[in-house]
């Protein structure tokens, strides 16, 4: 066995590479030349939680529901910082403390702002 | 984190407060009056600015070797506090001319400088993308300001898109070179590379990704394509600010990660930057030439300018680096000079920032005449300016390395910049003015107009201090 060929990672990626293609590539050949093709207008609908749909997808959303799912973002990141912060709030001392109370500062500016730009009266 | 830690990046702790404070202060006027934000964010960053440039930059490392605290940092950090003050001052005339409102843009535009910060000190690859990040999330916001305007919306959304595909580009290359190297810290890649004898197929496969990335950032051909319609959709302040300030912030990391970090494996890229430099002056201007309105010409001339940059990076000395460092700097201060005497000639008639808006205004305003000549003779490169030295230093630092083909062909680039930058002063002072010429000129506006296209003339003539202050500053 050639030199090049040993402990390769290269040859390995390459290997593995055109190891899933062939199996995938396959799999969908096989779909595509041995399955039975009966397509009815129930099988075409898009799928929906067993729902049958009753219009477009593509309609305008009301903005709010996007102002809120943005804030639950921002303040669900704020959670996932302050569970491990809290976890390990012995060890970190100051410097954490400092650290979180600026986070949580920032955090509440931008509260303050939403609050005043009214994006949490739901009218 | 010590009291060096803190006095180290005190430039954007002010940076950052400033954002906050302008926001809180446009939340105070009830978002009817942006004027309460704009001072907030002038007077931040012209503090900060202040603050980068006299902080005593020695050859540190801040918060356990994630960012630098050298020379080069506080130059850029100052040139981006500088940049975003100009755009501030420039701003309220364009906004009101555009009826926009809103006191946010300001905050967002001290958030960009904040991103711009971390970009140029990072010591550490993800760092330094969240410093990119954090300029171009707020530059898509600014991109996109003028809602009503069909050209802004698409210009932030093509941004956006490119924006996030260029950033994967960069990220799977920052992966890769972990996994070959080991760390994503500059001075412990540099290390490593300097034990190891050859890199394996992952760390070039990496590092050709992080070049493509960066090739985006920085508009450089043949990845340039979302530039033009994102500068010329974008509200012209911003568009001054991106081609400067963004500009520059790429180009300070590519030369931390590609001139300091990875300089060891510069075989493996060093044809590829070149024959990206060479396309990148060529294409940009001659797609220039064929410029009617005078924002894209100036769009183009980036990209164009980006290219004589790239030429620096490509000779890969200290040297080579101290001159790009000029050049970024000259560069900022002619770029945004030439869109600011743009903005406030078009702020009459169709307001089109074509060739025809700039007829007569030469003579009409002599002074505004004058400082438009002195931007384009700098953005030619003709002496005694900051734009002919800019030039000279990275020339002639490529041909101490044997690049000979590349700066000539520079030298025959900057030869065809010449025709649309020359057609500018030409248009101003040899056409004769139609239509209503009155314009009002805000004295903070004429101000930095003014002391930009000085300070252009003064580092033109005594070159050799800020030259040596950039070979000082050189990582």
């Amino acid at each position: 066995m050639p030199d090049v060929l040993h402990n390769n990672s290269l040859i390995v990626f390459l290997i593995l590479t055109a190891g899933v293609a062939a199996v995938v590539g396959l799999f969908v050949a096989l779909t595509i030349f041995l399955g039975p093709k009966k397509p009815n207008e129930i099988k075409d609908a898009p799928f929906e939680s067993g729902f049958v749909s009753k219009t477009d997808a593509t309609q305008p959303f009301p903005i709010k529901y996007y102002l809120v799912a943005i804030l639950f973002v921002v303040f669900d990141i704020e959670v996932a910082f302050l569970y491990p912060w809290a976890v390990s709030f012995r060890e970190i001392g100051a410097i954490g403390l400092t650290s979180m109370v600026v986070f949580i500062a920032i955090l509440a500016v931008g509260l303050y702002y939403a609050v005043k730009k009214r994006v949490l009266e739901w009218k | 984190m010590d009291s060096g830690d803190f006095m180290g990046v005190l430039p954007e702790l002010i940076v950052v407060v400033t954002a906050l404070l302008a926001i809180l202060a446009d939340v105070a006027s009830k978002g009817r009056n942006p004027s309460a934000a704009q001072g907030v964010t002038v007077l931040g960053l012209a503090v900060a600015a202040a603050v980068a440039l006299i902080s005593p930059s020695e050859q540190t490392m801040l918060m356990a070797g994630q960012l630098f605290n050298d020379g080069f940092s506080a130059w850029f950090r100052a040139l981006f506090a500088v940049a975003g003050l100009a755009t501030a001052i420039f701003s309220p005339l364009y906004l009101t001319h555009r009826k926009i409102r809103l006191g946010e843009y300001y905050s967002l535009l001290a958030m960009c400088v904040f991103g711009m910060m971390v970009m140029s000190a990072a010591a550490n690859l993800l760092l330094f993308f969240v410093g990119l990040e954090t300029m171009s999330i707020a530059l898509y916001v600014l991109v996109s300001f003028r809602r009503d305007d069909a050209a802004s919306v698409e210009g932030g959304l093509k941004y956006l898109v490119l924006g996030a595909f260029s950033s994967a580009f960069l990220l799977y290359g920052m992966a890769l070179i972990y996994g070959g190297i080991g760390s994503l810290d500059y001075v412990a890649i540099g290390e490593a590379l300097r034990q190891s004898d050859g890199i394996g197929p992952m760390t070039v496969t990496g590092i050709g990704l992080l070049l493509v990335g960066f090739a985006f950032k920085v508009s450089a051909v043949p990845f340039h394509f979302w530039s033009p319609d994102v500068y010329e959709g974008a509200p012209t302040t911003i568009t001054a600010f991106m081609s400067t300030g963004a500009k520059a912030a790429a180009f300070v990391g590519l030369i931390r990660v590609f001139g300091v970090a990875l300089i060891l494996t510069s075989e493996h890229w060093t044809t590829a930057l070149s024959v990206m430099a060479a396309l990148t002056m060529t294409v940009g201007n001659f797609v220039a030439l064929r410029q009617t309105s005078v924002k894209r010409m100036l769009a183009y001339s980036s990209i164009a300018h980006a290219g004589y940059l790239l030429v620096g990076i490509v000779a890969g000395t200290p040297q080579a680096f101290a001159a790009a460092g000029f050049y970024l700097i000259g560069y900022a201060l002619m770029n945004l000079g030439a869109f600011g005497v743009l903005m406030l000639i078009n702020q009459r008639g169709k307001g089109d920032y074509s060739f025809e808006s700039l007829r007569g205004m030469g003579t009409v305003y002599p002074v505004l005449g004058l400082m438009m000549s002195v931007f384009m003779f700098s953005l030619i490169g003709i002496p005694p300016t900051a734009g002919f030295f800019g030039k000279l230093y990275v020339f002639s630092a490529a041909i101490e390395q044997g690049h000979l083909w590349l700066v000539i062909i520079g030298l025959l680039n900057s030869a065809v910049a010449a025709y649309y930058y020359l057609k500018v002063v030409s248009t101003m002072f040899m056409a004769k003015p139609e239509g209503d010429v009155a314009i009002s000129q805000p004295f903070a506006y004429k101000a930095v107009l003014a002391i930009s296209s000085l300070l252009i003339i003064v580092i033109g003539l005594f070159p050799d201090q800020l030259v040596t202050a950039m070979l000082r500053a050189v990582p």
